[in-house]
């Protein structure tokens, strides 16, 4: 029986199917992808062995320590990274469609940082994502907005937390300042974009509402530590005016206030929903589909579960012919998951790095882009083949025909059927199901 | 200050460089059963090895070892009929049969008397798909899909134990264990380190497949691969470079011998090599298959050179799924068929001859009107090998080995 919405479901909307996922979807994919995130916490990821944001500080600490000192034995080191690898590969096989783990991924993306930007970001990086992203997804996107802005990760990378008002107490005893790089990627990255209608001295104004906001850096102050913390020594005293609004609360509720102005602004409304059109659906966002994601988060005041569930109910979200290329974390959690693949994280993390798209690591604060062309490289689809075939051989899986009908049923193509079924290995047939344009695509 | 992760920058070089992409016609795996008692079966001097050499993708045999001495044979093979008037020489063997001129190598075995051809070989399997067939060649059963468990893993199940049951030590932890070693005798996993999979075949296929189905695709994975280099089946990389499939044959022969030569190693191994399916351009004579069998024969030197010490104890068997059609199909190649040749090498092994009850190639001798008919039974060549080599009982042959093959006898006479 044709079940192409079920296929839908799980390419589009989801992390790919595991085998039986699409005879258990049933008649009622939609269904299934709200019942998906009617849990808020669905993307919520506990791990005895994940430390939080403080933990994850204390080890960058640690380790400068041991570094400076000389006592650094990298090889009795703890790997941090693969273990939020480990967390990320388990939590990929353990998506039911994999709706929640899609927005994680998209969220995480729109609130980039950028492991590369030196040891701080990368030690904080899986807690951030765990901490300030994935707890929120399915909530106000106001509050999204201020886990993100908060966390140390963010504000160390976006450099926030020492940015300083020129006339607080902290600048006028030093030859330091301002630092506007956070504030305006608030305003043309996370919420009303580049086209939002402000001004550089926006920019400024906002920088200046946002000074004071930083983190416990010193392990002296313990309750501090690791943790959001309001600086009244370096904010800049006084009320600002940003676009047109006058904020004259004092401290750290001025910046409050401008974020939960910017989280609601109808700018932020179409920038989130045309990005999350262009990454569900199509590189050309639809524009009634865009209009309509943006109008929910306005009548709704930004829950991102209302506007989420609205790209499901939306019939031109399932029309969309299968265009865009499966990113190269979609393609690998994606794999993993069809041949329920044996990957350690050391694996996992060389794959993407190779295919360009390691956890956490983007080239800017813009995130990595989600448009086919930018992974359509000239060498994309054969460093894909290279990263098949290291999947295929780590599968109990050896008929490759049964799970490509398993997975796909009748939306597999008569070239691809034929393909699979003349490979000369069950490896092979395994690498050309997941290189097919069916499992590339989405 | 930036600090940049060196790992990243460095596995990437490593792994995936373009620029030092070679496409190989995939090497396999090794697996090799860790807890084979030293002393081979009990109360006894020797200490024998024994490897199965698995070539997926179906070899076709008559171009391996073609029958020079059958008049019928130039007819079905035309163009590519090597060894006949007009065509690229082969190796003499018994002046009936003749071996592909890719594999010197094996040619001195032969003439040294420790290797023995086998012709017009076939598994039970009789159709012709690959994953059913490679299945029956695993599991030793009459039919695919009958069996979770491999025959070479319930022989090791069925030696006797002995003392030094330990594991290897050192070896990399490798994905997954091949069919034919599945099953409750522990086995572990070797594969040589940064070799790519990337195969020349595969990508043609994948190719193929994205010209009739997404043609930017195609033209993305066009653009990253240098298709001529791939026609001619060298496993040439873009620079130019040659002897990737060989070099990828070699490296894994020369790292399973250097374990199974070790006094604690394992005893019994599976090695595989893929690439066999030539439906184009075969290549018998310069091209693909040629390409492949010079690999091969390289190998399997490999293999003679490092477990030198103990040749004498040492017998390799090298077999396909299934042959190939006959004839020559519209491109230069050949389709699914039925028998091929097997090859038994080794010090242990008593050879210098081929061992064929020919079945001919002329009207009415081939099988279904188009493949080369089976005369031997593949399993009859195990079991003699099993026997004589490992002393396996008949019994435990029949009844846990290969079940269903009651009326398969031992070949007597494999061993020396």
């Amino acid at each position: 029986m044709a079940n192409t919405d079920g296929v839908t479901a799980y390419s589009r909307f989801g992390l790919g199917a595991r085998q039986g996922d699409l005879a258990r979807i049933g008649s009622d994919p939609r269904g299934a992808l709200k019942a998906e995130i009617a849990d808020p916490h669905v993307a919520v990821i506990h791990g005895k062995d994940l430390p939080d944001t403080v933990a994850a500080l204390t080890a960058v600490r640690d380790r400068q320590m041991a570094r400076k000192a000389g006592t650094l034995d990298k090889a009795k080191m703890a790997k941090p990274m693969l273990i939020e690898y480990r967390a990320r590969i388990a939590q990929a096989k353990r998506a039911e469609i994999g709706f929640g783990e899609r927005l994680a991924a998209f969220w995480a993306n729109h609130f980039a940082i950028e492991s590369d930007a030196g040891a701080l970001v990368r030690g904080l990086a899986g807690a951030y994502e765990r901490e300030a992203i994935r707890p929120n997804i399915l909530g106000k996107f106001e509050d999204l907005l201020l886990a993100a802005t908060r966390h140390p990760a963010m504000l160390a990378y976006l450099n926030n937390a020492t940015s300083i008002g020129p006339d607080s107490k902290a600048g006028e005893r030093r030859d330091r300042g301002l630092n506007e790089n956070h504030a305006r990627e608030i305003m043309e990255l996370h919420t009303i974009g580049v086209d939002g209608g402000y001004t550089q001295a926006d920019v400024i104004a906002l920088a200046k509402i946002l000074t004071g906001w930083s983190f416990g850096q010193s392990e002296k102050q313990p309750k501090r530590f690791g943790r959001f913390a309001f600086n009244p020594r370096a904010h800049e005293p006084g009320a600002e005016t940003l676009m047109g609004v006058k904020y004259s609360q004092a401290g750290e509720k001025q910046g409050e206030a401008a974020l939960a102005f910017l989280a609601q602004a109808p700018a932020t409304a179409t920038h989130i929903a045309t990005k999350l059109v262009r990454h569900f659906v199509a590189d050309v966002p639809p524009q009634p589909l865009v209009d309509g994601l943006a109008k929910v988060f306005m009548d709704t005041g930004g829950d991102l579960k209302a506007v989420s569930t609205a790209l499901v109910d939306a019939d031109a979200a399932w029309q969309a012919p299968a265009s865009k290329l499966r990113t190269p974390q979609e393609f690998l959690w994606a794999s993993v998951r069809a041949l329920d693949a044996k990957l350690p994280p050391q694996l996992a993390q060389r794959s993407l790095t190779a295919l360009g798209q390691p956890l956490w690591n983007p080239p800017s604060p813009e995130g990595f882009h989600d448009d086919t062309a930018t992974w359509l490289a000239p060498d994309a689809m054969t460093n894909r083949l290279d990263a098949a075939q290291l999947l295929a051989q780590r599968t109990d899986i050896d008929d490759p025909r049964l799970l490509a009908a398993d997975l796909f049923g009748d939306a597999l193509s008569a070239n691809t059927k034929q393909a699979i079924a003349r490979a000369e290995s069950p490896q092979q047939g395994l690498s050309l199901l997941l290189m097919s344009p069916e499992f590339q695509r989405r | 200050m930036a600090e940049r992760p060196v790992e990243m920058s460095a596995l990437r070089d490593a792994l995936f460089c373009p620029s030092r992409r070679v496409f190989l016609a995939s090497a396999g795996a090794l697996v090799a059963w860790a807890a084979m008692p030293k002393a081979g079966f009990a109360g006894q001097a020797r200490d024998p090895r024994f490897i199965a050499v698995i070539l997926r993708g179906a070899m076709d045999g008559l171009a391996v070892v073609p029958p020079i001495g059958d008049a019928d044979y130039p007819k079905l093979r035309g163009d590519l009929a090597i060894g006949t008037p007009g065509h690229e020489d082969v190796l003499a063997l018994d002046g009936f049969f003749g071996l592909n001129n890719a594999m010197p190598k094996l040619h001195a075995h032969y003439q040294k008397g420790d290797a023995l051809l086998i012709h017009a070989a076939a598994t039970a399997y009789r159709d012709r798909s690959h994953f059913d067939g490679q299945d029956v060649l695993e599991s030793g059963m009459a039919g695919p899909r009958a069996s979770r468990t491999g025959w070479l893993n319930r022989v090791a199940a069925a030696l006797p134990k002995g003392e030094n049951a330990r594991p290897v030590s050192g070896l990399a932890a490798m994905p997954t264990v091949p069919l034919i070693l599945r099953g409750d005798a522990p086995t572990l996993t070797w594969t040589p380190p940064n070799l790519k999979t990337a195969s020349a075949d595969t990508l043609t296929r994948l190719l193929d497949l994205y010209t009739h189905e997404d043609p930017d695709l195609a033209k993305v994975l066009g653009a990253g691969i240098d298709v001529e280099a791939m026609a001619r089946g060298d496993g040439a990389d873009a620079a130019g470079s040659s002897g990737g499939i060989t070099a990828a044959f070699t490296a894994l022969a020369s790292g399973s011998a250097k374990l199974l030569a070790a006094d604690d190693g394992p005893r019994v191994a599976a090695l595989s090599f893929d690439g066999w399916d030539t439906h184009t351009n075969e290549g018998a004579d310069s091209g693909r298959l040629s390409g492949l069998l010079g690999a091969l024969d390289a190998a399997l030197d490999t293999l003679a050179t490092e477990l030198q010490p103990v040749w004498a104890d040492t017998a390799i068997v090298v077999m396909t799924e299934f042959g190939r059609t006959a004839r020559i199909n519209g491109n230069e190649g050949t389709d699914h068929g039925t028998a091929t040749t097997a090859l038994l090498m080794g010090g242990a092994v008593k050879g210098g001859r081929v061992l064929a009850d020919w079945p001919g190639l002329g009207q009415g001798n081939l099988y279904e009107d188009r493949d080369l008919k089976p005369t031997t039974d593949l399993r009859g060549v195990l079991k003699g090998v099993l026997r004589d080599h490992l002393g396996l009982a008949e019994p435990v042959l029949t009844a846990a080995i290969f079940p269903d093959s009651i009326g398969v006898k031992p070949i007597d006479g494999l061993i020396a």
